[in-house]
């Protein structure tokens, strides 16, 4: 039974060392560790939760970007197709312009080849009257060498001339 | 429940632990009727081969003054029992121990003077002598001086090596709180890792789950008892100096730390923790009569059972680790060959047990604290709805 008999001795030096351990660490151990330990996760947490922010902001900046990398060849997409457009109008118009021109010289060309004719028919016509007068007269000179021809011949043209 | 788990958990170690402490303080009652049965014929063997059992005879077997008998229940209780000096080993018949200093208040006033003064009980100093490991007062004559009034406030075995292990205690963790000082923001390194483990782990596991979001204010005391029970049980299994004391296994020790965790849940019972005991509520005020005095002793259960608790669970490591050396002499005592051939499976049984015991040094310090933590919890607890009734 004296196993389980408290010694006053004991219980006396264990109440107060006990408490004098319980003063000292709780002042000059656990204060300072526990207080250590919570600035130490809030800062673990605080920078987890700044990379966490960081992490976002890179994502937003990510997106922003391409966004606008999106809207740049979007754009550039718009600028091709107008450029092709005016590339396409461009030549058609040029086209147009080089058609109506050659047209018009055609035109103007056939208008001087038409004049040209008709003064070369004319001069043809005159060449050929003046021939053939001149002939004619180189004829008739021939044939009018005698006197009775010449008669004749009046006489012939005038039965053909009638009056009337 | 929340602590259902926890509670489940716990009485199935306290059961299995009051199981072993059972089987074995039954199997050193056998060993002691064993060896008692046993003694004419060791009586027998001493007077035939008397010479060779004094050259056999080790230590501890032939302490009780050159006697060949081994008494294993003595020899335990001397060892587990508190001491007025610190005895490391006895060759032949001389005695190797600290002395300590023996304070006793009486009506004289204070004496203090090292218990080596009484030369191992065999002297008497002052008017007092040692008598089976106890301070007594004598008169003139040497009888026994009943009426004496005295307080024996010796600086006994159990005290010193509470003392060593709490200067160790709190230089570990004065080094500790340096590091984190010196440290700051950083992770811990070496001995502070360890120890922060540990104190995260009673934060964590035990403070907060137990008490709530009031956990801050009990937590430096959590952590003392936890660390103070913690060290105290691995100094004690520490065969010689400056271990082998049985500090937690005292009863004392534990009635202490028993009345702080009493003293402080009472202090901080709120309102529906004292109403819950001296006013019951949801029950008729008829069953009051009835009702009062059993909360009254629940209240009053809860120390004690810590006290007993941590009590048994390390004296009863010591003693069977003791037992199981004792058996070595009991057979030895036997037969020189049958003590050599169980000292090989007293051995291997003590390797065994001492990893219990460190497993078991580890948990009682967890329980202790833990149960101290469900005590304030429940003491500082809201209680919002009545269908917990």
């Amino acid at each position: 039974m004296e196993l389980v008999k408290p010694g006053l001795g004991l219980i006396f030096w264990m109440t107060i060392t006990f408490s004098i351990v319980l003063f000292i660490l709780s002042k000059f151990a656990w204060k300072p560790i526990l207080n250590s330990i919570r600035e130490r996760e809030d800062s673990i947490n605080s920078a987890l939760n700044a990379a966490e922010d960081a992490r976002k902001q890179m994502s937003a900046l990510q997106a922003d970007n391409e966004k606008l990398l999106n809207q740049a060849r979007a754009e550039r997409e718009v600028m091709l197709k107008e450029a092709q457009e005016m590339k396409e109008h461009i030549i058609a118009q040029a086209k147009k312009t080089a058609d109506e021109e050659g047209q018009k010289l055609i035109a103007k060309a056939n208008a001087s080849i038409e004049s040209a004719k008709i003064n070369a028919m004319n001069e043809l016509k005159t060449q050929v009257a003046v021939l053939s007068v001149d002939l004619a007269e180189k004829v008739l000179r021939k044939k009018m060498e005698n006197r009775a021809e010449q008669e004749a011949f009046v006489n012939e043209n005038l039965k053909s001339i009638t009056l009337n | 429940m929340q602590y259902n788990k926890r509670y489940i958990f716990h009485y199935l170690v306290q059961v299995f632990i009051l199981a072993a402490y059972l089987v074995f303080t039954c199997s050193t009652v056998v060993a002691q009727d064993h060896e008692n049965h046993n003694h004419p014929s060791i009586d027998s063997t001493h007077s035939v081969e008397s010479t060779s059992q004094t050259h056999d005879a080790t230590a501890h077997a032939s302490e009780s003054h050159g006697e060949e008998k081994v008494d294993a229940g003595k020899l335990i209780m001397e060892h587990i029992a508190d001491a007025h000096d610190w005895h490391i080993a006895t060759i032949g018949h001389t005695h190797i121990s600290i002395p300590l200093p023996i304070i006793i208040k009486d009506n004289a006033g204070i004496k203090i003077f090292l218990s080596s003064k009484f030369d191992h009980g065999h002297a008497t100093y002052q008017g007092y002598r040692l008598e089976e490991g106890k301070l007594i007062a004598v008169n003139e004559d040497g009888s026994i001086n009943q009426e004496a009034n005295f307080y024996d406030l010796s600086i006994t075995k159990n005290v010193a090596s509470m003392l060593i292990s709490v200067i160790l205690l709190c230089w570990i963790m004065f080094s500790v709180a340096a590091s984190y000082t010196n440290n700051k923001g950083k992770a811990p390194k070496g001995l502070a890792n360890l120890i922060e483990m540990a104190i995260i782990f009673i934060r964590d596991e035990v403070a907060k789950p137990s008490i709530g979001s009031k956990y801050a204010k009990f937590l430096p005391y959590l952590l003392t008892i936890f660390f103070f029970i913690f060290i105290n049980n691995l100094f004690g299994l520490i065969p010689i100096f400056p271990g082998g004391a049985n500090v937690t296994g005292n009863i004392a020790i534990t009635l202490v730390l028993a009345i702080f965790t009493f003293v402080i849940t009472s202090i901080n019972g709120n309102k529906s923790y004292w109403g819950h005991i001296f006013m019951p509520p949801g029950v008729p005020k008829a069953l009051w009569i009835l009702l009062v005095p059993i909360e009254i002793i629940g209240m009053l259960n809860k120390p004690i059972v810590l006290m007993i608790r941590l009590f048994a669970n390390i004296t009863a490591g010591h003693i069977i680790i003791l037992g199981f050396f004792s058996l070595i002499f009991i057979f030895g005592a036997m037969n020189q060959g049958l003590g050599l051939g169980v000292s090989v499976l007293s051995v291997a049984f003590t390797v065994f047990m001492n990893f219990l015991e460190l497993l078991v040094a580890f948990l009682q310090a967890y329980v202790f604290t833990l149960l101290s933590a469900l005590y304030f919890g429940s003491a500082v607890e809201e209680h919002h709805h009545e269908e917990h009734h």
